[in-house]
């Protein structure tokens, strides 16, 4: 049987279904099932329709029965007697379930008993089989007598033959309790299945009876059983009282507390300022309330202008930034209805990370000036407003025929002398505009400077490598007189030595007739000429890179010159005498050098932040220093930006000029300011 | 030359200053517990000036609290509570490790609880002040009314944040508070005016959450502990004020009509009444009949501080209120029902829906009386005549400008008008929308005129400007040409030379105007160059923004003058 149901799980579902109705078919006939087994084409049944080798094999195993030593050719010898033999077990096994039948029906006590379901032909009892492996018999009869094994010589060829040729293979089981092969009736069979169905075995049985509810929710009078009550539920539980007395004195110490009366007073609330005092709490005066969320602009509308949207570059570029340095924290989109508006992603994440705001950065109250820009703009004066300052043209000197590089106003103020490159110097009334005195002193005029005490009347001239001292006349006896005094002072004696380079010579015939007094030779060009304020001494500049002999200090009444450095200390452009106080500055490309002319040292070094330092001039006050960067490198012709000539004249006009510009353009130097 | 010696870092700011960690160890508390209780007292930590003097001379990164802050967290009882609950986690453990489940019981029992409603009051002494910083509450409590139940925070306390939200919508609605309401990608936010004070909160879009794993939701949680108190009160006294019951019951008028509902159908019996509150369909309860209040409101003393402004400012406030007053509008099923519903009835229009889609719905769609029925779909299938069709913007358009906007723009299919901020105040020079414009001029009453012919005019303006700046290129151009012209002159003359001969001159044209500009600037320009250097920094840099905005509004009205060249193109193709 186990092979046959191992046969019927191989096959398909469908086969095996058909089987179960072809068992239904059985009781028909055996012939008929052959047959139509036969007829059905399918695989499954080849096993079930050759089983001739069955009977054999049954055959084989009554002749062991009968005598061992038989030899299998008189078992394949003939098939009749088989037949019947089978028959024959067959009625047997029939007429002992008929026989067991009526024993049932006879006795009624053994209902329940089920030692009858035991095979009583061998009495060894319900034991492994395997026990009896190496025994020539399997057990024992009723009678006591040995039941021997049948001669197993069965290898799997005669199985299978068995299996291809006999037709009730299928239904047939090998019984290990007497080593015997038995087929199974039609009855049986449908036991079987229905057992492996899941249905229950009797047939009669039904399955589906009305059900008689016997606890039913009904209340009945009278009880279940009709067992007396315990005694113990008379008597008070000696345990309980046990845990009563231990909880009763729990609670009488205190371990155990009586239950909380239960008020959820989280939800219930009421009118928490009904007292609220005007005394505010020291605290709470320093408390600084956190910023609210900056309200949403025009970006965050769901439905935003088109202007907000992003072009493709600003999307591109908000992507590449971090997410720390983006404009916008979100990408404006455009839904064109409020039901496709999804949820907002990072809505969780921003309330948490305005949460973290809130207790994790530090505030401050940070005042915001809140500041017209056009408020910090100083107010300055018109330039029109700044007078005295030249506005309109008044006069114009007219006589020169060549450029004019250098003019220069006398002490008194009422006469100008200019110098020409035609190689004239012209004094002129300042105030009338009319040529005094032409002196031709043949050669481009460098520089003109008059001499600045007014007790003296003298020019001194710069052109080419000569400085000359004129002395024009133009002023009463006595000042020419005592111009003509200093001018006569005679050199000490042997003092070219020390001058060296300098020759000092009187000027004879037509020079002096113009008014030329004297000459000073010098070794190079000289640019500039420049006055000490008490008339006597004269300074001179010779801008040479390569040599430290640039500037040269000339006294007039000992006629003496002499060298005050010893070192190159760059492009010297010009030099100034201070008007009050021992000082001489000294102008190079990029700074000014002040030096103590009693001290015989250099007080201070003035840095401009300019390139360029052309020319400069001293406050007539002294506490000024004015300087000009042009910026190009001609020097010849300097005409510097206008905005700075603003700057001048702003300097030069107030005395006392506003914080700011100290801060801008002035330096202080001894106590006082110098504008630089 | 006596005395001890000085010891660095024992004087000064440093002894203002504690390290969180000293704090924490000197309050005894666990990093988690220091940090509730920061959140529950509003402390927050304090940048030194100094910082590394206050470091003791170290510059790692540390976090500095005020020393008196944390001495006055010292006495607060809550750290006690605090360590009573630490106690009461460790013994609720030890009893469920030896499987003590009456032991387990019993603790639950006896769970330490604490009031935070001494913190309140301490952290806002007034009123106006626990009004003044209510944003936050707002905000967190309707993001946590809208969690589901998903174990991220406690059942209850969704529960409570939902009842707070829905009795503040109500309190709104009741007060006709609301100001402005702005629907972005974020969710919609609202602005109200409470006691003169302007509150704004965000309401997320009814779509459940997903979580994020980032995100600490016990800190959230915290504040959230904290907030549904300070609601709470608020909303009492809110209540009051308005002689409304609290908690609030619904009018037994309205009560009535909504009994008549099957209500079983929609929610359990216990949830029935919040969500018929929250459907925010009926009126509340008051203590004292409306009537009375009626007259009590009639005679009010005339403010002496109301100047002729105020008073007209105060007719606009009260004209906003009564915006919608007589308008009935249906809800469509698709539209956000909650905002929609809020936002109609404080300004005072009725509404109502489906009955399936909430409950409390007063009226049916064939309500012939309806005026408004809002749609958010391309086509309704079925429409009444008498009634406008309209999208839900329209309703928060017309908020924002304070007027019943022309419904033609909102009809269903319609392209919509954008739906701009009404938070932002453009100032003089900052960029405005043109719709900003179109709606400035609907509020001062002028009548809009055709689209076309307002677009004409707009071309016109920019022709204007177009000229405007041609003129200036073409002065400069002028300045070229004479240059230009002047370098022709010498190359003719150097030709001339040879032939001599006299060209008649030209009269140099000097703009008056245009040189005075240029005095001006160049005055202007001087007098930058003397400021200090420090009020040149910051001049420099108010400049520098001011730059940078004119640059932004041009680079807007760029941008739209492009987009609406675009459109015009499109339409003109169309058209053809």
């Amino acid at each position: 049987m186990e092979e046959s149901s191992g046969n019927m799980r191989s096959s398909e579902p469908t086969a095996a279904m058909k089987k179960i109705f072809n068992f239904k078919d059985k009781p028909a006939g055996k012939e008929e099932e052959d047959e139509d087994l036969s007829d059905s084409e399918e695989s499954v049944f080849s096993g079930l329709e050759d089983s001739g080798s069955d009977s054999e094999e049954d055959e084989k195993e009554s002749d062991d029965n009968d005598d061992e030593d038989d030899d299998d050719v008189t078992a394949v010898e003939s098939k009749q007697p088989k037949q019947t033999e089978e028959e024959e077990e067959k009625e047997e096994v029939v007429g002992g379930v008929t026989e067991r039948e009526e024993e049932e029906k006879k006795e009624d006590e053994y209902e329940h008993d089920s030692s009858d379901e035991e095979d009583i032909r061998n009495t060894v009892g319900n034991i492994p089989m395997e026990w009896y492996k190496d025994f020539p018999h399997i057990g024992y009869n009723l009678d006591g007598k040995k039941i021997f094994k049948p001669i197993r010589n069965k290898d799997e060829l005669d199985d299978f033959l068995d299996k291809m040729e006999n037709p009730d293979y299928w239904r047939t089981v090998h019984d290990k309790q007497t080593g015997s092969d038995i087929v199974l009736s039609d009855e049986q069979v449908e036991l079987v299945n229905r057992l492996q169905k899941g249905q229950f075995g009797d047939v009669n049985f039904n399955e589906y009876q009305p059900s008689v509810e016997f606890f039913s929710s009904d209340v009945m009078i009278h009880p279940v059983t009709n067992r007396p009550a315990d005694k113990r539920s008379f008597i008070p539980s000696l345990i309980e009282k046990e845990k009563v007395s231990k909880l009763v004195h729990a609670i009488k110490m205190g371990w155990i507390k009586p239950r909380r009366v239960e008020d959820d007073t989280r939800g219930r609330f009421y009118d928490l300022w009904a007292g609220e005092d005007s005394s505010i709490l020291g605290r709470h005066k320093m408390h600084l309330p956190a910023p609210k969320i900056p309200l949403p602009g025009h970006q965050e509308s769901y439905n935003p202008p088109p202007e907000y949207l992003f072009t493709e570059e600003e999307l591109a570029l908000w992507e590449q930034q971090d997410a720390s340095d983006r404009k916008l924290p979100f990408v404006p989109v455009k839904f064109s209805s409020l039901r496709q508006v999804p949820a907002f992603s990072r809505f969780i994440h921003e309330r948490f990370e305005r949460c973290l705001d809130l207790y994790l950065c530090p505030r401050q109250r940070k005042m915001r000036v809140n500041v017209n820009p056009e408020d910090l703009i100083p107010k300055l004066p018109k330039p029109k407003d700044l007078q005295p300052f030249p506005t309109t043209q008044s006069l114009v000197y007219r006589g020169h025929s060549g450029l004019v590089r250098s003019i220069s106003v006398s002490p008194s103020g009422q006469w100008l002398a200019s110098g020409s490159d035609d190689g004239s110097v012209r004094f002129w009334e300042v105030c009338s505009s009319r040529c005094m005195k032409t002196v031709q002193v043949g050669g481009a005029v460098k520089s003109v400077a008059w001499n600045p005490n007014p007790s003296v009347c003298l020019l001194a001239v710069a052109l080419e490598s000569v400085v000359l001292i004129l002395s024009p006349s133009l002023a009463d006896r006595q000042v020419v007189q005592s111009s003509e005094r200093l001018l006569s002072g005679q050199p000490e004696a042997d003092t070219s030595d020390a001058a060296g380079p300098v020759i000092w010579s009187d000027t004879e015939g037509e020079e002096l007739n113009q008014g030329i007094r004297l000459k000073i030779q010098h070794p190079k060009a000289v640019h500039q000429v420049a006055w000490h304020a008490k008339g006597d001494y004269l300074a001179s500049v010779m801008p040479d890179h390569s040599s430290h002999l640039q500037v040269l200090i000339h006294q007039l009444s000992r006629r003496r010159s002499q060298n005050p450095f010893r070192k190159n200390k760059g492009l010297v452009q010009c030099v100034s005498f201070h008007p009050v106080r021992p000082y001489f500055f000294v102008a190079t490309q990029r700074s000014v050098r002040i030096y103590n002319l009693v001290k015989q040292e250099m007080t201070k070094k003035l840095q401009a932040n300019s390139k360029w330092i052309s020319s400069m001039a001293v406050h007539p006050g002294g506490n000024r220093l004015h300087r000009v960067h042009p910026h190009t490198r001609s020097t010849s012709t300097p005409v510097p930006p206008q905005h700075q000539i603003h700057h001048h004249t702003r300097s030069t006009s107030t005395p006392d000029p506003p914080p700011h510009q100290i801060h801008l353009n002035t330096r202080s130097i001894f106590g006082s300011s110098l504008i630089m | 030359m006596g005395g001890l010696q000085k010891k660095k870092y024992e004087r000064g700011s440093v002894t203002n200053y504690i390290t969180r960690n000293k704090a924490r160890k000197k309050l005894r508390l666990s990093l988690p517990d220091f940090r509730r209780l920061c959140i529950l007292k509003g402390i927050y930590p304090h940048e030194p000036k100094h910082k590394k003097k206050v470091n003791k001379g170290s510059t790692a990164p540390r976090t500095f609290y005020l020393i008196k802050d944390i001495r006055f967290l010292l006495h607060e009882p809550i750290v006690g509570k605090f360590r009573d609950y630490k106690v009461f986690v460790r013994k609720l453990k030890k009893a469920y490790g030896k499987t003590e489940w009456s032991a387990v019981e019993r603790l639950r029992e006896n769970k330490p609880t604490y009031k935070l409603d001494h913190i309140i009051k301490e952290r806002y002494p007034s009123f106006i002040d626990a009004l003044r910083d209510i944003d936050d509450a707002l905000c967190m409590c309707f993001l946590f009314s809208t969690f589901a139940r998903t174990g991220k925070c406690h059942v209850q306390t969704i529960q409570l944040c939902r009842r707070l939200t829905v009795e503040w919508m109500n309190y709104v609605v009741a007060a006709r508070a609301l100001r402005k309401v702005f629907i972005s990608i974020k969710g919609i936010y609202y602005q109200a005016e409470v006691m003169g004070q302007l509150i704004t909160w965000l309401v997320p879009y009814q779509f459940s959450h997903d979580h994020p794993t980032d995100v600490d939701y016990r800190v959230m949680a915290t504040f959230t502990e904290l907030y549904t108190t300070l609601l709470g009160f608020i909303n009492f006294r809110l209540y009051h004020s308005l002689n409304l019951l609290y908690p609030p019951k619904l009018d037994s008028k309205a009560e009535c009509e909504l009994k008549e509902e099957n209500e079983e159908d929609y929610a359990l019996n216990s949830e029935c009444y919040l969500e018929k509150l929250s459907a925010l369909s009926a009126s509340l309860a008051r203590m004292v009949s409306s009537a009375e209040e009626e007259e009590a409101q009639l005679d009010q003393f005339p403010d002496e501080m109301s100047t002729n402004l105020g008073k007209r400012e105060q007719k606009e406030q009260e004209a906003q209120k009564k915006l919608f007053d007589g308008l009935k509008f249906f809800l469509n099923r698709e539209v956000p029902r909650e905002s929609l519903a809020f936002v109609i009835r404080c300004f005072g229009g009725e509404v109502s829906w489906d009955k399936s889609v909430c409950i409390g719905s007063t009226y049916e769609v064939t309500e012939e009386t309806i005026t408004h029925h809002i749609v958010d779909r391309p086509n309704a299938s079925t429409q009444y005549i008498n009634r406008y069709y309209i999208q839900p913007q329209w309703v928060y358009d017309c908020i924002n400008a304070k007027i019943v906007l022309p419904v033609e723009d909102y009809f269903l299919g319609v392209t919509l008008p954008p739906h701009l901020s009404p938070f932002v105040e453009e100032k003089e020079g900052d960029y405005m929308p043109p719709e900003k414009v179109k709606i400035m001029a609907l509020q001062r009453g002028e009548k809009p005129a055709q689209e076309q012919e307002d677009e004409e005019e707009e071309d016109e303006d920019e022709d204007e400007e177009e000229e405007e700046d041609d003129n200036d290129d073409e002065e400069e151009d002028e300045e070229e040409d004479e240059e230009e012209s002047e370098e022709k002159n010498l190359k003719k003359m150097e030709k001339q030379r040879s032939q001599v001969k006299v060209t008649p001159g030209k009269m140099k044209v000097e703009n008056p105007e245009r040189l005075e500009q240029e005095e001006k600037a160049e005055e202007k320009r001087l007098a930058i160059m003397m400021m200090k250097k420090k009020e040149k920094y910051l001049y420099d840099k108010i400049m520098f923004g001011k730059k940078r905005k004119i640059r932004e509004a041009n680079k807007l009205t760029a941008k739209r003058k492009a987009h609406d060249d675009a459109e015009k193109a499109n339409k003109k193709k169309t058209r053809k």
